[in-house]
């Protein structure tokens, strides 16, 4: 019963906005979460949750994937580091608010000290360390290595290496072209212009997270929301067809998932206006045309004009920063747009120009 | 005679004295001697920041990364001498490594220590950004960072197909397909229809983005040769010069963060 709930809830059209809440919640009340006692609840409800998941076979024989392993190590850092620095923030943030100074901005903290001995050791300990940990993990777990390459038979789900499953998963709400080169071109180009956009000098050499709300909150929803989170639901939950399976269910080959997905242009043609598609490929796609163009050029100006928060953004960073931001955040959020899309509308494309290879 | 006084005698023969030009660093002048006078240990300033050498600020995971890179290097180097890059030998000389080198471990330690660095890389962004350390004057070095960040994924992604087993090639099918929708570049990418003269095709997929990628029209035994020489030679030596610049500007930036 339980495992059935949980196998539901993981759906992406359920766990997304779950996920999308959570990461709200977490910075809403980022003090209460940056504590020890937090920590501590968090592990001690973990703990015997995961053991219950390993309990499942289906669960264990997705986990026990040797390449799986490094997911796992992966999540537990995120976690880990992501509770530390909101830790260490909330830490600096109650300073602040007192007028003290952040903790590693203190003058003691700029002191200067030598490298010899003082980071030259902790390097050598950290190396001995993460030798130790390799050595470790290379003993107990084989490299994989499957039947030697046959080129006239492919797995089914043929998988990324796990550090591009996010990118794969995409793959369910766009084209390749979108989401396997527009896009992390532009998250690559959008990582370049993050310190020439945000011009707030506060948060240099310490951790905060009142003095640079926005920044943060934008980067952290892109890694740990679109980029982890989609990562694990490409590794854990996509199974044979890239169809959806909970935690503990079977990949049966067989799953029948209904898929009616429309185009924009055939609701807007075929059902609202009932004259069936236009020959004119232009004139078929017009509307789907128009409201992606309008998603980029018109929000930016109107928001710039009619929005508080976007007077006092274009005000911040001049006229040029506002919109190069706001063209990386607009491509950031057409992502979860064109999810809630297709969840809610079943819509497959908003521009459909197969002719083109221009879908959308 | 003591242990301490072995070591001053060691230290006092002419070959030590060619080698270490410096006392023992129990002072100010020769701390700062061992670190400017060895060009490995001269990467670092010879006084920094406190809290550049915390744990709990610096997380370590930028050093972790240029350690497993080492590591790296060092264990596929070993692993060259092993495997023969052509669809005949690759597998069984994969296979032959596993079955003729006792108690072997350089392919585990390569292949995990390949993820390993993957996630070191991306926690040590995460921290960076959370630290505000590109913020200026590091904005350049925050650049030059995010495509060492891209680099360590193609390596990585290279290095998944030569083992040529099943694993490999489909993941490397799957990858690679991207490219073919390159906008312009790729034969089904929007915009390749445009490139054609009345029935000359300029963009197939004979000679799009994918093709020069994978040296074929699909992963076959050229994309083996290119993917190795990819990632034993030509991204490692990106990586690093790009390296080198990294901790050259960490060090005239003044340090990892903090404004100077």
């Amino acid at each position: 019963m339980l495992r059935e709930l949980i196998n539901k809830l993981s759906d992406p059209i359920i766990s997304f906005p779950m996920m999308t809440f959570a990461f709200y919640l977490m910075l809403k009340h980022y003090k209460t979460v940056g504590t020890k006692k937090f920590a501590y609840w968090t592990i001690a409800i973990l703990i015997p949750v995961i053991v219950w998941f390993l309990a499942d076979p289906n669960f264990f024989s997705i986990i026990k994937t040797p390449d799986n392993i490094p997911i796992i190590i992966l999540l537990v850092l995120v976690g880990f580091f992501t509770w530390f620095w909101l830790y260490k923030a909330a830490l600096n943030d109650t300073r602040i608010e007192e007028g003290l100074c952040p903790i590693e901005a203190t003058p003691e903290e700029r002191e200067k000290v030598w490298v010899w001995p003082n980071l030259v050791y902790t390097e050598l300990f950290a190396i001995i360390a993460c030798t130790a940990f390799l050595i470790v993990w290379a003993i107990i777990f084989k490299a994989p290595l499957e039947e030697s390459a046959n080129p006239t038979w492919a797995p089914n789900p043929a998988k990324a290496p796990w550090y591009f499953l996010g990118l794969q998963e995409m793959l369910v709400y766009f084209d390749p072209w979108m989401a396997g080169v527009v896009l992390p071109g532009l998250i690559v180009a959008g990582l370049i212009a993050v310190p020439y956009i945000d011009t707030n000098p506060k948060g240099n050499g310490y951790f905060t997270f009142k003095e640079r709300k926005m920044a943060i909150s934008a980067f952290l929803f892109g890694w740990l929301v679109l980029w982890v989170y989609l990562i694990i639901v490409g590794v854990f939950l996509r199974g044979p067809n890239w169809t959806f399976y909970g935690p503990f269910e079977y990949w049966d080959f067989h799953k029948v998932v209904a898929s009616f997905n429309i185009n924009l242009s055939e609701i807007i043609w075929i059902k609202m206006l009932g004259t069936g598609l236009p020959k004119n490929l232009v004139v078929r796609e017009i509307f789907g045309i128009i409201l992606s163009l309008s998603y980029i050029i018109v929000i930016p100006p109107w928001a710039a004009k009619a929005t508080k928060a976007g007077r006092k953004l274009i005000q911040d960073l001049g006229v040029t920063r506002y919109y190069i931001f706001m063209f990386l955040v607009l491509m950031m959020t057409s992502l979860p747009i064109k999810m809630i899309l297709r969840w809610l509308f079943s819509l497959k494309y908003i521009v459909a120009l197969p002719e083109w290879e221009l879908n959308l | 005679m003591s242990g301490k006084g072995i070591a001053q005698k060691v230290r006092d023969t002419q070959v030590w004295k060619s080698i270490f030009r410096h006392g023992p660093p129990d002072n100010a002048r020769n701390r700062a001697a061992v670190v400017a006078g060895n060009v490995f240990l001269h990467l670092h300033p010879i006084k920094l920041k406190k809290s550049g050498v915390q744990l709990g600020y610096t997380w370590c995971m930028g050093g972790l990364t240029f350690f497993i890179f080492l590591a790296l290097t060092v264990t596929g180097l070993l692993l060259m001498f092993y495997y023969r890059p052509t669809a005949e030998y690759a597998y069984n000389d994969i296979i032959a490594l596993r079955e003729h080198v006792p108690l072997g471990i350089m392919r585990e330690i390569h292949r995990w220590g390949a993820h390993a660095m993957v996630i070191t890389v991306w926690i040590h962004m995460f921290r960076v950004f959370m630290t505000g350390s590109y913020k200026p004057p590091r904005e350049f070095n925050w650049g030059v960072g995010v495509i060492l960040l891209v680099l360590t994924l193609l390596l990585s992604f290279t290095g998944y197909l030569l083992p040529w087993d099943q694993l490999a090639i489909w993941a490397i099918t799957v990858g690679s397909g991207m490219a073919k929708a390159t906008p312009f570049m790729g034969n089904a990418g929007p915009g390749a229809m445009l490139a054609r003269i009345g029935d000359f095709v300029m963009v197939s997929d004979k000679n799009d983005v994918r093709f020069q990628l994978l040296g074929g029209r699909f992963v076959g035994e050229p994309a083996l040769l290119r993917f190795y020489i990819l990632h034993c030679v030509f991204i490692p030596l990106v990586v690093g010069v790009l390296i080198a610049v990294h901790f050259w500007r960490v060090r005239k930036d003044g340090g990892i963060s903090a404004p100077l």
